[in-house]
């Protein structure tokens, strides 16, 4: 195994690490063992039942990593994956509810909305930044604000009460993705895997083939050398945003299409902001964003568990999980990346023939 | 408009405060919706002002230091939590110096991710508003759970200090005659001076005597110079003997005290109790304000009583909300008026049909939906960062990673 392989996977298992050492005091602090608890989630979300829960509810996290990170790779924060992403489902499922079509085309049909939706509330950001200046991480966060907003006025004012709860009207059954796979009763792996991985793959594709994905990366990398090349630094802008708003779009798809089949008032909330984490620890790759995109929602699973008898501990001790892994994430990869350009130099000097310093 | 670009800033900005007082005066003698500038209103105004004004001196100082802190959110959740904490053991004064001491926790571990590791200020940021909140529910369940009215996302009340009224400021005072007969600008100035001194709690004292407290130190005494030269330059400051790494770390974790005490004067207002989401993004809000004011601590205080004002208007005087279509209106007129004195033919036309527009939209009486109005402080933040962002001076190292002895 050469060195670049070793720092790549040490960076990750060293935020891991950390977070099972941070956890394990909390769990401490509240006189649990942490050895327990850790087995209990183990075995618990090592079913074959959690298994297929777990590639279910990664998708929506999988998919709002990538939103983030296509921005983020080139330092473009968009904080408002959030409010894109709500935004969408609930216009893509009041607009599918309103056509008729035959179920592929109904079901690309919601798709294109959602990533239409999406793409124009990110574009808002994007063109206030390269005319107005506007910094970014700032417009997105008020641009959430408003969507929630927004969203209490849709729903009392579009959507139907139904059971004392607010919601869309049902999709028709054409425009319900079909599963791949049925386990036991109840049990079944959303179909939505198959357009996920279409992404996934598109978007490598796009981030290390692409002229798109070369810019992106130069700029992201050394903005003063992208420009003396050629590369415009607001058309940059503006595309990365609508492509990170598109891919906000589809995060409520796997929800809207497989499970909930209408926007109700409490659809899940809070994947715009995970995905910044499954980003960061996924290291803005595809494959990388896939596996911390499991990790989360295996953590996610598995700390269903600890509030039941005989641990009795808070199931929070999952989001503290996730939150360190981020922050202790960032900051092994920063050390790994010194480490390795450290012991660049000393090869260099060494072939060179110079006594490194 | 010659004399005016001549004058020196500062009494260009009063110029502009004075005019947009007078404006809002008359228009809210045209429109009726008196609430505008009650003192109610403006009392409301303050308070929601004051944590935004603490974030927004928090982020100023850390960013003066050449670090961004996009993490004054979790620092205030932090502060929220902590506040809770030490107010329901030790008193009122304790939440507040318990809210300092949480948000510097949040600073110290921006500062060692940022300083010490170098990682990028805004991922880092970002990471700790994630971990701030997830700790507090965290710690929420594991603590305030099951003592006295206490759970996983509120702490046991306590008692959050007296209030102080002001005689003459009350309700049967000489000002409250004046404010009642509606008179264009005298009556608005009496009810703005009733709601901004008319009644005083402690944290409220502490919290307008940070503002000066804090452009004391950042412009008038050395660490202040340090801080701004690691801000602007850290090689050079380095170079004079600056301890650059130290200085940041101090002006992190003060940022993050600030925004603290911003959190525990939300605890406070909420009669002594911290709530789960209790910030509500004020925090971000206090980032904005940095921008407005330019980086300016009077700058910071004028953005918070600006946006406190619209978080105030879509809490107490929803129909007051007309009024501003009016105001808005004469704002586009007179932005027409500029762009005609530059000869711009376009920007004239667009500043002249938004105008109309919004005079329209005043007489057809057309009412917000009040979900759309709770958006209001929000859309003011995107206008005024529209209209402001272009003409600032940022610190020059804001934001750039920067590591003891590189070249540059």
């Amino acid at each position: 195994m050469n060195r670049r392989t070793l720092y790549a996977i040490a960076a990750p298992m060293a935020a891991l690490l950390l977070a099972l050492v941070v956890t394990s005091i909390a769990l401490l602090a509240g006189s649990h063992n942490p050895l327990v608890a850790f087995g209990k989630m183990l075995t618990y979300a090592g079913s074959k039942d959690s298994a297929v829960v777990i590639v279910n509810k990664s998708l929506p996290l999988f998919l709002s990593g990538l939103a983030v990170a296509i921005g983020f790779k080139m330092n473009l924060f968009n904080i408002g994956v959030e409010g894109q992403y709500r935004l969408a489902a609930i216009l893509a499922a009041a607009a599918g509810a309103a056509v008729s079509l035959p179920a592929p085309l109904h079901i690309a049909f919601i798709m294109l909305i959602a990533m239409a939706v999406g793409a124009a509330w990110a574009a808002v950001a994007g063109i206030l930044n390269v005319t107005r200046n506007v910094n970014i991480v700032i417009s997105t966060i008020m641009l959430n604000g408003i969507v929630a907003s927004l969203l209490g006025y849709l729903l009392k004012h579009v959507a139907h009460v139904k059971n004392q709860m607010r919601s869309t009207t049902e999709l028709p059954k054409s425009a319900w993705f079909p599963d791949l796979l049925h386990i036991g009763k109840g049990t079944r792996l959303y179909g939505f895997v198959i357009i996920a991985a279409i992404v996934g793959v598109g978007f490598s594709v796009v981030m290390n083939r692409s002229r798109f994905g070369f810019d992106l990366r130069a700029s992201g990398i050394n903005p003063g050398a992208a420009r003396a090349s050629g590369v415009n630094p607001k058309t940059m802008v503006v595309r990365t945003m609508l492509i990170s708003g598109a891919l906000a779009g589809l995060i409520g798809m796997p929800i809207l299409l497989s499970d909930s089949h209408k926007y109700t008032q409490d659809f899940p909330t809070l994947y715009g902001f995970s995905g910044i984490a499954v980003a960061i620890v996924g290291r803005y790759r595809a494959g990388g964003i896939a596996l911390a995109a499991m990790l989360f929602a295996g953590i996610e699973r598995a700390s269903q568990i600890l509030p039941q008898p005989p641990l009795r501990a808070p199931k929070e001790i999952g989001t503290i999980m996730q939150g360190t892994m981020m922050l202790s994430a960032v900051v092994a990869y920063e050390v790994v990346r010194r480490l390795g350009e450290a012991a660049a130099i000393r090869e260099a000097a060494a072939k060179a023939g110079v006594v490194a310093a | 408009m010659n004399w005016f670009t001549n004058l020196p800033k500062t009494k260009r900005n009063v110029l502009i405060a004075v005019a947009a007082f007078v404006v809002l005066s008359i228009v809210r003698a045209i429109s009726g919706e008196n609430e505008l500038t009650s003192h109610f209103t403006i009392a409301v105004t303050v308070t929601a002002a004051l944590p935004i004004a603490m974030a927004g001196l928090g982020a100023l100082m850390s960013e003066r230091s050449g670090i961004v802190n996009i993490g004054v959110e979790g620092m205030m959740i932090l502060g929220t939590w902590f506040a809770g904490l030490f107010g329901y053991h030790w008193g009122a004064w304790a939440g507040l110096l318990g809210g300092a001491v949480g948000g510097a926790i949040g600073g110290a571990l921006h500062a060692l991710a940022t300083v010490t590791f170098g990682v990028d200020h805004t991922i880092s940021g970002v990471a700790l508003n994630t971990l701030a909140f997830g700790w507090s529910r965290f710690l929420s369940g594991a603590y305030f759970k099951g003592r006295g009215a206490g759970s996983e996302t509120n702490s046991p009340g306590f008692n959050s200090g007296k209030t102080i009224l002001i005689p003459g400021f009350g309700d049967k005072g000489a000002l409250a005659a004046l404010e009642k007969h509606h008179w264009p600008v005298v009556s608005d100035l009496a009810g703005v001076l009733r709601g901004l001194l008319g009644e005083w709690t402690f944290y409220r004292f502490v919290a307008f005597a940070l503002v000066p407290i804090v452009g004391w130190v950042v412009f008038r005494t050395s660490f202040g110079l340090r801080m701004r030269s690691s801000g602007e330059k850290p090689s050079a400051a380095d170079s004079l003997g600056v301890p650059v790494y130290r200085v940041r770390y101090i002006a992190v974790m003060l940022s993050g005290a600030l925004a603290g005490i911003g959190g525990a004067i939300l605890v406070l207002n909420n009669n002594g109790g911290y709530q789960e989401g209790q910030t509500a993004n004020r925090g971000f809000l206090g980032i904005a304000s940095v921008i407005f004011g330019n980086w300016r601590p009077g700058g910071v205080a004028a953005g918070a009583l600006l946006f406190g004002f619209f978080d105030s208007l879509q809490l107490t005087a929803v129909g007051a909300v007309r009024a501003l279509y009016l105001a808005g209106a004469l704002g586009a007129f007179l932005g027409a008026y500029l762009a005609f004195r530059r000869k711009k033919s376009r920007s004239v036309g667009i500043w002249t049909a938004l105008g109309v527009g919004l005079v329209l939209v005043f007489v057809s009486k057309f009412k917000l939906d009040e979900d759309i109005v709770k958006a209001l402080p929000y859309m003011a933040t995107l206008v005024v960062l529209t209209a402001f962002s272009r003409r600032l001076r940022p610190p020059a190292a804001a934001g750039m990673p920067w590591r003891k002895g590189q070249s540059t």
